[in-house]
């Protein structure tokens, strides 16, 4: 790394923390909502990348739609449509556990496939729907320009919002798993359904929409998505492969965990590539991560051994 | 004798379905289709071998790779580095800067043969290689996992990974792999063309052959006690290590062994096809392989192939009129084989198929043989 002097050093690793700190927020919102589908109930959703885009193409939707239609609602639009995003995602999230999942949750290894599948499916659909084009929303004003605390330093807006989005649905996540009546059930379900359905427990509801709540965080995480790239059908299948090694390596079922490890592989990620190139600064990052499970199986956050 | 007819053919209906499939293959096929269309099938057919081995992975061993195509891969390149490097003889290669090296190497600055490609000038090595380094991949990788008893779902991620980081290092080396385009315009092995047509046949009839030989070794290994221990531990895992077997051990042979017969397809492809791309290590291309095993039949081996004549027939037959029918289809397949069979061909084939099939047998017996009349009469 010749050439740089310190403060240049000390700008680039501000400024490429800070780019890692995007993707780190919308990978923690992927990977949160896979914590719980796959952590909790052990199914391994292979379109979630899919309910991201959905979240994705719902922004793109509403800032046409106001566009055209309501130009000086402009600056307001992007707040309901987070919320559309995560109801949207949620209501497919909801009917994709009632036809598919809920046959199968005996066979984990089965819903691989089976998700796999729905995830050509959702993606030949938005190709139908939106064009092979990749597509983007037009953000309000306020999320343009960018903040700089110093000459060298340039942080963007954009960034700061997904940032503060993805603390705060963690928190709500948190909140509701471990302070509410749902999450105790939730939590109860996945533990063991059988003892949880003897207690009263409806445990085929609390599943499908334990689903559709992983589905909707998703959705969310296509909506911050929008903010720091264009959106493409295949947009969300280039997430995936990503988002399982978080959980993995987070220690699945672990919320903090999820955060550890999104915050570590986008960090790693985001500055060994303004080092190296950017395909082997994501090598090198994903090779030390099955280096790290090859030692520590059980991620960073579990004792358990694993199954 | 007759430990090969019962361990190797698996049997008399063993034999009989080995028979069939080698009749289609090497018989059906090459008489009813042109070379174009038989080469194609032949391309099906290096799938195949991943599909083979998927079965005995998956199926038999209850572990799911969805890092296939990494092997598969990896014996395509260890093939293509070879023909690769004599393809490009400093004579043919004259008006490169650097006469002798491969030309996406020359395309790339590269000014002399890197040591990794040093060893491919000889075909005894690169066919060597071809399996053994493979095996090698999964024997470290499986040994990483089995021995810390990580499984199942974990394993099938991690393997996807291995897949995602192989794609962008080989897409990313260009220098070392030719990048994107993969290694292309091969020409001869051993100065004999693999581009005539007569090649083209001879190593159709060469690659089913082998997939009959793997067949074969697959129902060899499947039939011993190994086979019967495989069964064991992917049904419960547990019982299997208190009865004192190093479960972990059986799971890496299996693994390998997947592997193995995976890059064979792999090198098999290469010469078939002519070039070898990092579009046949990817994520898709590993997940396709499991949705063939999955169509075929988890569980049998012969099926394997035929799912993957099946499914690849239908994209080139969809694909050519439909193209976004295509993806629909396929992501239906999925969930149909996943939710409604989770047997495949082969299920279909036992529940419905086999009784008449059996039937027709019975006539032809019969027919054939007058004389066993009254003992088949008497049997019934």
């Amino acid at each position: 790394m010749g050439g740089y002097s310190i403060s240049d050093l000390w700008s680039i690793l501000v400024m490429q923390g800070f780019s890692g700190l995007s993707l780190f927020s919308v990978l923690l919102l992927m990977a949160l909502g896979l914590a719980i589908i796959f952590g909790q109930m052990g199914v391994i959703n292979m379109a979630h990348g899919e309910f991201m885009t959905i979240g994705a193409y719902t922004i793109y939707m509403f800032s046409k739609v106001t566009e055209q239609y309501f130009p000086g609602l402009m600056p307001y639009y992007f707040v309901f449509a987070i919320f559309a995003a995560f109801g949207i995602a949620f209501a497919v999230g909801y009917l994709v556990e009632f036809l598919l999942i809920r046959h199968l949750y005996k066979r984990p290894l089965d819903t691989l496939l089976a998700t796999w599948g729905l995830s050509l499916i959702m993606q030949q659909i938005f190709r139908t729907v939106f064009g092979a084009r990749e597509v983007s929303a037009t953000l309000p004003d306020w999320l343009m320009g960018s903040w700089k605390p110093t000459p060298d330093i340039d942080i963007p807006l954009n960034g700061l919002f997904v940032m503060a989005i993805s603390i705060v649905v963690t928190a709500v996540v948190v909140l509701f798993l471990y302070r509410s009546t749902w999450g105790l059930k939730v939590r109860a379900t996945t533990q063991n359904r059988v003892m949880a359905g003897s207690v009263g427990i409806n445990t085929r509801k609390i599943d499908r929409v334990t689903f559709a709540v992983g589905c909707g965080i998703a959705g969310i995480a296509g909506a911050t998505f929008t903010t720091i790239a264009s959106t493409g059908p295949t947009s969300g299948s280039l997430y995936i492969v990503d988002t399982f090694l978080v959980v993995v390596f987070g220690g699945a079922g672990s919320v903090i965990g999820t955060v550890a490890s999104a915050f570590s592989i986008a960090q790693a990620q985001s500055i060994l590539t303004f080092f190296l190139t950017n395909a082997m600064g994501k090598v090198v990052t994903l090779m030390t991560i099955i280096i790290i499970l090859m030692i520590r199986p059980e991620g960073l956050f579990r004792s358990k051994v694993r199954k | 004798m007759n430990a090969f007819y019962t361990r190797w053919l698996g049997g008399k209906k063993g034999a009989i379905e080995l028979a069939v499939l080698a009749v289609f293959i090497l018989v059906v096929m090459p008489l009813w289709l042109d070379i174009f269309r038989l080469n194609l099938v032949g391309k099906y057919l290096t799938y195949a071998f991943a599909a083979v081995g998927l079965v005995m992975v998956w199926g038999y061993g209850g572990i799911l790779s969805l890092g296939q195509g990494v092997f598969f891969g990896i014996g395509g390149y260890c093939m293509a580095m070879f023909l690769k490097l004599e393809a490009s003889d400093p004579v043919s290669t004259v008006h490169q800067t650097t006469p002798g090296i491969p030309d996406f190497m020359d395309w790339n600055q590269i000014t002399h043969l890197p040591l990794l490609w040093e060893p491919f000038h000889s075909l005894t090595f690169s066919l060597i290689a071809v399996i053994l380094v493979p095996v090698l991949l999964a024997y470290i990788i499986s040994t990483a996992m089995f021995k810390r008893r990580v499984g199942g779902v974990y394993f099938s991620i991690i393997t996807q990974a291995i897949c995602a980081i192989l794609t962008i290092l080989v897409v990313g080396q260009q220098g070392l792999t030719g990048g994107i385009n993969g290694i292309t315009d091969l020409k001869t092995i051993h100065g004999w063309n693999i581009n005539t047509d007569s090649a083209k046949y001879i190593l159709y009839f060469v690659n089913g052959a082998l997939l009959l030989c793997v067949i074969m070794l697959c129902r060899f290994i499947l039939s011993s006690k190994f086979g019967r221990l495989l069964l064991a531990m992917r049904d419960k895992e547990d019982r299997v290590r208190f009865s004192g077997y190093d479960v972990a051990n059986f799971k890496i042979f299996t693994f390998s062994v997947g592997a193995a017969i995976s890059a064979i397809g792999g090198a098999m492809f290469t010469l078939q096809v002519g070039f070898m791309s990092p579009s046949l290590i990817g994520i898709v291309p590993s997940i396709e392989m499991v949705i063939y095993a999955a169509i075929g039949g988890r569980m049998s081996l012969i099926g394997a192939v035929y799912g993957t004549l099946l499914v690849n027939y239908g994209r080139s037959a969809f694909s050519e009129s439909f193209p976004s029918l295509w993806l629909f289809l396929m992501g239906s397949l999925f969930i149909g084989v996943v939710m409604f069979f989770p047997n495949g061909l082969a299920g279909l084939y036992d529940v419905y198929l086999k009784k008449w099939v059996e039937m027709l047998a019975m006539k032809v017996k019969k027919i054939v043989v007058p004389g066993k009349l009254n003992s088949v009469k008497t049997e019934l």
